[in-house]
């Protein structure tokens, strides 16, 4: 019998920018992507943190959620339903972060939510994106058209030269603040400007018709201090800050208490306020945040070089069979100069200083419990 | 003249002494180093075995010892500065120096051109 043959990878509207740039394409959720350019993933994730950087995330899913009705409260209402957010006090020109919750009290996706002021506009994980929209329509589509965005591409702009580099194209932006969103002229295309991002950095994502991306793209890269970052770079970067993948942090066996995201369950869905509960798994979160959970997740700094990655189970002890938990993510901390991972430890070895063994090639490596992040974050909140 | 393995080591010899590390195309599919994990001096390895552990910034790879050999010595520089190996793969960021066991198994390594033909 023949071999079936793979399906091709699709293509962002900035694959041949890519290209030409000399990146090393990897496949990703689907899409053929940039993982490092030449410079390399270590050059990359310390030019962002210095300069500024330049994403092509156009491979997540950017949808917009209108009500039926026209008006805004109803589609949040219904957006509501499906996660412990406050998305009827997201003010306009607001972007918050949002989890699609299980039953079971589950993380489905994690996501972002702006308030367009005639809908709500969500970005959400690739590889989650037609699970997600198939999702919302299930349960919204009675009050809600879902609308996919096909033709658009999501730029990421990450770093302290960030806004420079963005305000010779449109000054406006200089007066947002972190998670402040706009509605933009970009080389006469009207789009959407979140001051927000993926890095610990200031930065901006901008979601631009995919036939002027690649223009926006060059125009960018004209300007010395920005450039080109592959994904490589994407993950380390947002491990040092802290971040969540869902995927490999976050997914359906892992509750928002466990993987220490109480603060996007929002006041007004908790016990005893005005709309608490209504979403899926809330008895499950709603008890846990009032009884604790079992486990947490945790920073782990590794005593020495070698990094410590996501799989790797930990112990108390160089010996002891049982394990108390295991890293889901880990690396090279880059801007750090040594690695850093998180994982989910129970309760009782959770607290930060604590000594745990993680369990690499067959070696149980000390690694200490710390905070998150590892490096000072730099939103511009004032 | 340097000999190799089909799974990107590079050998150079002198007397029974093996000089060891990774090929130029290794180095660069790998990408940027961050750990290096060398054989401990006096470790005797059968040919393929694990010798050395490189991890870039996304994975972890296997060097194998490309002879059986005694490690009579390790780059200590490239524990310090992973990068090296990148920069100088078949220079300064050698890993590990080897006495060869059976001088008959040079005869199973690739020569250059064989090397280059699978190396792509």
């Amino acid at each position: 019998m023949a071999e079936p043959t793979a399906s091709a990878l699709k293509h962002t509207p900035l694959y041949d920018l890519h290209v030409g740039l000399g990146a090393r394409m990897v496949p990703f959720a689907g899409y053929d992507m940039p993982v490092q350019y030449p410079a390399g993933i270590i050059k990359e994730h310390l030019h962002t943190r210095a300069a500024a950087g330049l994403f092509d995330v156009s491979h997540m899913g950017q949808l917009d959620v209108r009500p039926r009705s026209g008006r805004l409260d109803d589609a949040a209402g219904a957006l509501e339903a499906l996660m412990p957010a406050d998305i009827l006090g997201l003010r306009r020109g607001r972007q918050r972060y949002a989890l699609f919750t299980t039953a079971d009290g589950g993380v489905l996706d994690d996501l972002m939510v702006s308030n367009l002021g005639d809908r709500f506009r969500l970005v959400v994980n690739a590889a989650c994106k037609d699970g997600d929209e198939a999702h919302l329509r299930a349960h919204l589509s009675e009050q809600c058209f879902i609308e996919p965005l096909r033709d658009h591409a999501l730029i990421a702009l990450q770093g302290p030269k960030a806004e420079a580099a963005l305000a010779a194209f449109a000054p406006e932006i200089r007066s947002m603040r972190f998670m402040d969103v706009r509605t933009l002229s970009l080389f006469g295309d009207p789009c959407i400007v979140s001051r927000s991002g993926y890095t610990g950095e200031d930065g901006f994502e901008i979601s631009i018709r995919a036939g002027k991306a690649e223009e926006l793209c060059r125009a960018l890269l004209t300007d010395q201090t920005v450039a080109p970052i592959g994904l490589g770079a994407r993950d380390s970067l947002r491990l040092e800050a802290g971040l969540c993948l869902y995927g490999s942090d976050l997914d359906r066996t892992t509750t928002p208490v466990e993987a220490a995201l109480e603060w996007a369950i929002a006041g007004p869905r908790r016990a005893g306020a005005p709309r608490a509960g209504g979403f899926p798994g809330a008895e499950a979160i709603l008890t846990q945040i009032a009884r604790g959970a079992s486990r947490r997740r945790v920073g782990l700094e590794p005593e020495g070089r070698a990094p410590v990655r996501g799989g790797a189970p930990l112990f108390c002890g160089e010996t002891d069979s049982a394990s108390v938990g295991a890293v889901t993510s880990g690396g090279l901390g880059v801007s750090l100069g040594a690695p850093g991972a998180m994982g989910y430890v129970r309760i009782g070895s959770a607290r930060p200083g604590a000594r745990l063994f993680a369990e690499v090639r067959g070696k149980r490596l000390p690694v200490r419990v710390c905070q998150l992040p590892f490096v000072t974050l730099h939103y511009r909140r004032t | 003249m340097l000999r190799y393995t089909k799974d990107h080591e590079w050998l150079r010899l002198d007397g029974d002494v093996a000089t060891v590390g990774i090929t130029p195309f290794a180095q660069e599919k790998l990408g940027d180093l961050v750990f290096v994990e060398l054989p401990g001096v006096g470790a005797k390895l059968a040919r393929a075995a694990v010798a050395a552990t490189v991890e870039s910034v996304k994975a972890a790879a296997e060097v194998y010892a490309p002879v059986s050999g005694e490690i009579v010595a390790v780059n200590e520089k490239v524990v310090d500065e992973p990068g090296l190996v990148n920069a100088a793969p078949i220079g300064d960021g050698w890993l590990f120096k080897m006495k060869l066991a059976d001088m008959a198994e040079l005869d199973g390594l690739l020569d250059e051109e064989a090397y280059q033909a699978i190396a792509k």
